[in-house]
């Protein structure tokens, strides 16, 4: 039966609609006013200019926050991949005690108020040989990340036929071979898509690096640092590309997971 | 002796693919957490720094100084402002997807999940750029003729941080429920409506009723994470806005108090375990009943 257009179908696409805009409008508002060529983000724009960008990359205390945060993200996602990989493996392949554990364990800083993550690392870091620096924020970014590959690896695992590992330890390969040889091909998209949400969560992560941090701004903590000072229309041109750059990464992310359903 | 060996290198193997992850969290994590929990039975001396003589006086302040117990009410309140209207907010859009859309479908759906991961703060920002004084709307009801001042009351104000939460949260929403509702068997609604039930009628005793985990999981995360937001509350509330995990982040800065910090951040720690755990169990029972008993059916 085909659905004749009326009253209830009409509401539903128009409040549809209206949440869909309610979700894009703010961003589009940003990328439209990162090129204001004036300094209030009034209504109408008059004209268009990089004029915000140029500023930007003028700005040195943005841009050492951004070569910052890149670094951080960068070894935080390094330490979330080494450590959630292997124990995604073990998840997966054994029974060992404390297994469940360890996996409701790895995903409480997912789920818990980043500030109470934040103060409770804060109060004891020190106490562990880690000074609050940037080794703490590396350190604390890692920790919530762990949990990110080792879900979407375990995931992906779950989803592997087992008998090509079988097959390929009948075959006599040894269980490092059968490793890299068929496991890691298996897996390799969704270690990927881990890696890119990861180095997305750390570049925008502010409760526990505001925390963790001694001194030197990462770029969230920078902007919103600036935010709270005023509003300066430098800011929209790095919302802007902020915005772009993770649409980006995330689309990416989400295609390399589609591919690995279909296999 | 060739079995021994090769589980003894089995062993091996898996000691050495648990033991960095769950060392690493254990002394980064777990004790982290406990430490918390130990420090709010500590004391300060008086430059403030944590002393270790046990008491209960942080408890006790936390129980009987107002401020902490209205803060934490009105962070509730707002919690659960926001949560409501999130789900009220992705019910159609998610429908819509689910149910109506027939092209492009996987375009959507990777439409709505996309701004689940951009950047928290430019979503915050972008409300204070849109909400200001001379902000983007106030200059658009000038223009248009709507007003003739500009409306002092839309930034800073809980309204403002009711919107931004909202705005942010929702795409948590969107996710699970949308999920539920392509996971409602299309046969099911095709009998409700064989049945002579209306659209209304199937999508409140079909359709809703079998997406409920879906939602109730949505909910959870809105709420959650409404309740730990320390932000969009310095960024878009006013001076009443106080939130919770403000006055974590108060205490354990200007106010300098770490022990009574430590258990305000237990208070709402010990608050979201718990709502996790019933929520949890909320969607298993709702799932197992609703969800398994509806795919029973639809096989015989």
């Amino acid at each position: 039966m085909k659905a004749r257009p009326d009253l209830l179908t009409a509401l539903l696409w128009a409040a549809a609609v209206a949440v869909f805009a309610f979700v894009y409008l703010p961003l589009v508002v940003v990328i439209v006013y990162s090129f204001n060529p004036d300094s209030v983000n009034s209504f109408p724009m008059r004209g268009a200019s990089l004029r915000w960008y140029r500023a930007m990359v003028e700005d040195e205390g943005l841009m050492s926050a951004l070569r910052l945060s890149v670094a951080i993200a960068l070894g935080g996602t390094a330490v979330g991949l080494l450590l959630g990989l292997p124990g995604a493996i073990a998840i997966h392949r054994h029974e060992f005690p404390g297994k469940r554990a360890l996996e409701r364990v790895v995903l409480l800083p997912l789920m818990l108020p980043g500030i109470v993550t934040g103060v409770a690392m804060l109060s004891t870091f020190p106490l562990l040989g880690v000074p609050v620096s940037l080794w703490a924020v590396l350190v604390g970014h890692g920790t919530f990340l762990i949990a990110i590959t080792l879900t979407q690896v375990l995931a992906r695992l779950k989803r592997i036929d087992p008998s090509l590992e079988e097959a390929s330890a009948d075959l006599g390969a040894p269980p490092l071979t059968t490793f890299f040889r068929v496991t890691l091909p298996g897996i390799r998209s969704a270690v990927i898509s881990s890696a890119l949400l990861s180095f997305t969560l750390s570049l925008d992560e502010i409760p526990v690096t505001f925390f963790l941090i001694a001194g030197d701004n990462t770029l969230p903590i920078e902007i919103w640092t600036m935010m709270r000072r005023g509003i300066s229309p430098k800011v929209n041109a790095v919302a802007a590309v902020i915005t772009a750059f993770s649409v980006a990464l995330i689309v990416l992310a989400a295609r390399l997971g589609e591919r690995g359903e279909e296999r | 002796m060739k079995l021994p060996r090769f589980l003894a290198r089995r062993r091996w193997g898996l000691f050495l693919c648990v033991a960095p992850p769950a060392l690493w969290l254990l002394a980064f994590l777990v004790f982290p957490y406990a430490a918390l929990l130990g420090q709010s039975f500590l004391s300060t001396n008086a430059i403030g720094d944590v002393v270790f003589t046990p008491t209960l006086d942080p408890w006790r302040t936390l129980w009987t100084r107002p401020l902490y117990i209205s803060t934490l009410l009105y962070t509730f309140r707002i919690a659960a402002a926001v949560t409501a209207l999130c789900v009220l907010l992705s019910v159609p859009l998610a429908y819509v997807i689910a149910f109506k859309v027939k092209r492009h479908k996987q375009l959507l759906y990777t439409l709505i999940t996309v701004p689940l991961w951009v950047s928290y703060i430019v979503r915050a920002y972008a409300w204070k750029i849109i909400l200001g004084r001379e902000g983007i709307l106030n200059t658009f009801l000038l223009y248009t003729g709507l007003v003739d001042q500009p409306v002092e009351a839309f930034l800073y104000s809980p309204l403002a941080l009711t919107i931004g939460l909202v705005h942010i949260f929702t795409p948590f929403v969107l996710m699970p429920v949308y999920t539920a509702f392509e996971h409602v068997p299309r046969p099911l609604i095709e009998a409700s409506q064989d049945l002579g039930a209306g659209r209304l009628t199937t999508f409140r005793r079909v359709v809703l009723p079998l997406a409920f985990p879906g939602i109730i999981a949505g909910a959870t995360l809105a709420f959650v994470l409404s309740l730990g937001d320390f932000l969009s509350a310095t960024l878009l509330g006013g001076p009443d806005t106080l939130m919770i995990a403000n006055v974590v982040q108060n205490l354990f800065g200007t106010s300098d108090d770490r022990p009574l910090g430590s258990a305000v951040g237990i208070l709402l720690l010990v608050f979201v375990l718990a709502i996790l755990e019933v929520t949890g169990r909320a969607e298993r029972t709702l799932g197992g009943q609703g969800l398994n008993a509806g795919r029973g059916k639809v096989v015989e």
